[in-house]
């Protein structure tokens, strides 16, 4: 996916003014946010749950290397295959290959971001490898050129019902239609030889369980049923950090995730993938890969960013931020947006190339109070900050300003002085309305609001009078 | 009770009758006041601009300026929140301050926290009269748990009736420098806020931080209402809000 991090500003900006996509947008208000609510509410005890979902998502990245080798053990004992991947190349040409020795032609996808972060699909179809996302939303995407998604979970929820009539009246040549169910059935329609056509089914995993060297997947749709079990060949991809101990753990994340990401209690379907198709059974794929992909994973364990590693990619983050809630997941400009992609993003390519992220929020920690696996995500956005402060990737502006109001806020008699004379300037400046329409330096303020103008004497001085 | 009186850097230089009005209060609940001349900020804007440095610098100002009084009040939950949240961790190695850290944030309320569970006022000096809507600032209620406080004091004005806004615990988008970096965005959720506070049909908007309530109020006049109140909690509980 072409990474447009640096771009965040002005992509957020003209966001603001996309009044379909702000009708997307709002969606994510009513729904999610309201049924995660009531999902929780009903539960009981969460924050319980929380707390445990932290606990189980720290063992396993307390010894990642041991669940990792336990996990490889097992599944290679049921007959699976385990693929490391370094990096975003290495999992593009194990799959390829994959592909290329059994005479792959076509590939059938359930969804997957770590799919879309190493950039799986260009890979296939430079490989002369046809690619089919069977995810409605992945799907619908696919088909508008291969637009990328704007949310973890959600991935069109930037489009309206009417974008997706228009486009499948145009790419499907059928009559065009608005009812979202008649949409879904046309959509099946076409995905149902899809599955059955393709050689080679690829899906991601939202956990991997050491005990027993199982992938587990949620879906809703059902379609990742299909990719896993019709196609000869399986081929799950997932991060090495989403890795836990046993079944018991995957179940209590289970708990979370779903009721965190959209508000159910379960998803429609939660499937457990252990080893390739057994002599006795009757369907299932002959071959299982996994392929576990780094890709700048095991660095972040290293380092200050480690909690990100817990991250169970639920979107509740984003969903609540009001900041994506404005801008869409397009403005962040890569694979993950909102709260946690302002770490992910930065963490994965390079802190220089995503400059505004860690900036991009208002520090109203809505993120995380809501995070299932209790990530402080202000905090590692605020480090982040520390870095670009040290490494110099902050402008020049905002360097000096800092550096001259971080003095004088330490030389109280000057502060004092400066502030008196700001008072009364300001005073000035905001007439007998009281409010000042423009501010020099900071127009990123006044282009949209007014400054309400202070009364012209500061506290202290009207302080230090009345005790005369 | 000594109290130290933590002024906020923006009611000092943008309305000083919020911290006058948060000197009555105390003073109301007996409350010895004692405002410490040479405080300046708490150093939040350095601490959420990564500049790590200048936020240890103004926090251990602040620490030789407000320990050995009983509280530290601060009429915003933000600075509050800096101090009594975020202030420990900036000194994590460094063992001998973060002791005396610990305690002076232990120390540290918010205005209508203080108000509400330290002192427990049965009465407030105010008068006001109105329907208002209670703006709850981030750093209030998710750091420090205000949002039964404000509300409780209130309750306290005969003539005050309260209208809850839709998304009253939502962002208004003044988020300090970023109301800056950000503006078109903050300018957007500022004008969430004004849209859901104005449904209410409340004639003052209120809350109990600085920034936020001059980001909702530049917003509001921005787009042509020059009627709604926007009004610091303490100015309307100690009589200086009319
Ligand atoms: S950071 Fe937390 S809230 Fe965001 S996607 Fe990950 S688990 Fe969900």
């Amino acid at each position: 996916m072409e990474l447009r991090s640096n771009e965040f500003k002005a992509r957020a900006a003209a966001n603001l003014g996309d009044a379909k996509l702000q009708k997307g947008l709002g969606l994510i208000k009513v729904k999610a946010v309201v049924n995660r609510a009531n999902a929780v509410a009903e539960f009981g005890d969460f924050e319980a749950l929380r707390e445990a979902g932290k606990e189980i998502r720290n063992r396993a990245l307390a010894d990642l290397d041991l669940y990792l080798e336990r996990f490889e053990r097992e599944a290679t004992a049921r007959g699976a295959v385990v693929h490391w991947a370094e990096n975003a190349s290495d999992a593009c040409r194990i799959i390829v290959d994959i592909a290329r020795e059994n005479g792959v032609k076509k590939v059938a996808k359930s969804k997957s971001m770590v799919s879309e972060e190493v950039g799986l699909n260009e890979a296939l179809i430079e490989a002369g490898i046809e690619p089919v996302e069977t995810d409605l939303g992945e799907y619908i995407l696919q088909i508008n050129d291969a637009e990328p998604p704007s949310h973890i979970v959600m991935p069109v929820i930037h489009k309206t019902v009417e974008d997706v009539a228009d486009l499948f009246h145009e790419k499907h040549g059928t009559p065009r239609k608005t009812d979202p169910a008649a949409l879904t059935r046309e959509a099946r329609e076409i995905l149902r030889p899809q599955f059955l056509s393709a050689e080679m089914g690829i899906s991601g995993a939202n956990f991997i369980v050491a005990e027993t060297g199982s992938t587990l997947i949620v879906t809703n749709e059902g379609n990742g049923r299909l990719c896993t079990t019709l196609p000869r060949l399986h081929v799950a991809i997932t991060g090495i950090e989403k890795v836990v101990p046993t079944l018991e753990d995957a179940s209590v994340l289970l708990r979370l995730l779903p009721r965190s990401a959209t508000g159910q209690a379960i998803t429609n379907y939660v499937s457990l993938h252990t080893g390739p198709k057994r002599l006795e059974e009757s369907d299932g794929p002959q071959q299982f890969h996994i392929v576990l992909v780094d890709n700048g994973r095991s660095k972040l364990l290293a380092g200050e960013m480690r909690e990100m590693l817990r991250c169970i990619r639920c979107g509740a983050c984003m969903n609540h931020c009001p900041v994506y809630q404005a801008v869409g997941g397009h403005a962040y400009g890569w694979v993950y947006p909102g709260p946690m992609g302002n770490i992910l993003t930065p963490s994965y390519v390079g802190l220089e190339n995503a400059v505004a992220l860690p900036n991009a929020a208002t520090m109203c920690n809505q993120c995380g109070v809501v995070c299932p696996v209790k990530i402080p995500l202000p905090d590692l956005m605020r480090t982040l900050r520390e870095e670009q402060m040290a490494r110099g990737l902050k402008p020049w502006a905002e360097r000096m300003g800092l550096a001259l109001w971080g003095w004088a806020a330490q030389q109280p008699a000057l502060y004092a002085l400066g502030t008196r004379i700001a008072a009364r300037v300001m005073k000035w400046m905001g007439g007998s309305e009281k409010l000042i329409h423009r501010l020099p330096f900071v127009s990123g303020w006044t282009d949209g609001r007014d400054f309400p103008a202070p009364a012209g004497k500061t506290f202290r001085e009207l302080y230090q009078r009345s005790k005369r | 009770m000594r109290v130290a009186l933590f002024v906020t850097c923006l009611a000092d230089l943008m309305r000083p009758g919020v911290a006058f009005a948060a000197i009555r209060l105390l003073e109301h609940g007996g409350c010895t006041v004692e405002v410490p001349e040479s405080q300046t900020c708490c150093g939040q804007p350095a601490y959420n601009s990564g500049d790590r440095a200048t936020a240890i610098a103004l926090a251990r100002k602040t620490l030789e300026e407000f320990e050995g009084f009983d509280y530290v009040v601060a009429p915003s939950g933000s600075c509050g929140g800096m101090i009594r949240a975020h202030y420990p961790e900036l000194f994590r190695d460094d063992p001998a301050t973060l002791k005396r850290i610990e305690a002076l944030a232990g120390r540290t309320r918010e205005l209508t926290d203080f108000l509400v569970s330290v002192l427990k006022l049965d009465s407030v000096p105010g008068n006001y009269t109105g329907t208002v809507t209670y703006h709850d600032s981030c750093s209030g209620l998710r750091e420090l748990g205000v949002k039964a406080q404000p509300r409780a004091l209130l309750a306290k004005l005969p003539g005050v009736t309260l209208t809850e806004m839709n998304e009253a615990e939502t962002c208004c988008g003044f988020g300090g420098t970023f109301s800056l970096k950000f503006g078109e965005v903050s300018t957007q959720l500022a004008d969430n806020k004004c849209g859901n506070a104005c449904a209410t049909g409340a004639d003052a908007i209120v809350g109990g931080d600085l920034g936020c309530l001059l980001n909702i109020e530049g917003r509001l006049r921005r787009r042509g209402d020059l009627k709604t109140k926007v009004l610091h909690i303490a100015e309307l509980l100690a009589g200086r809000g009319e």
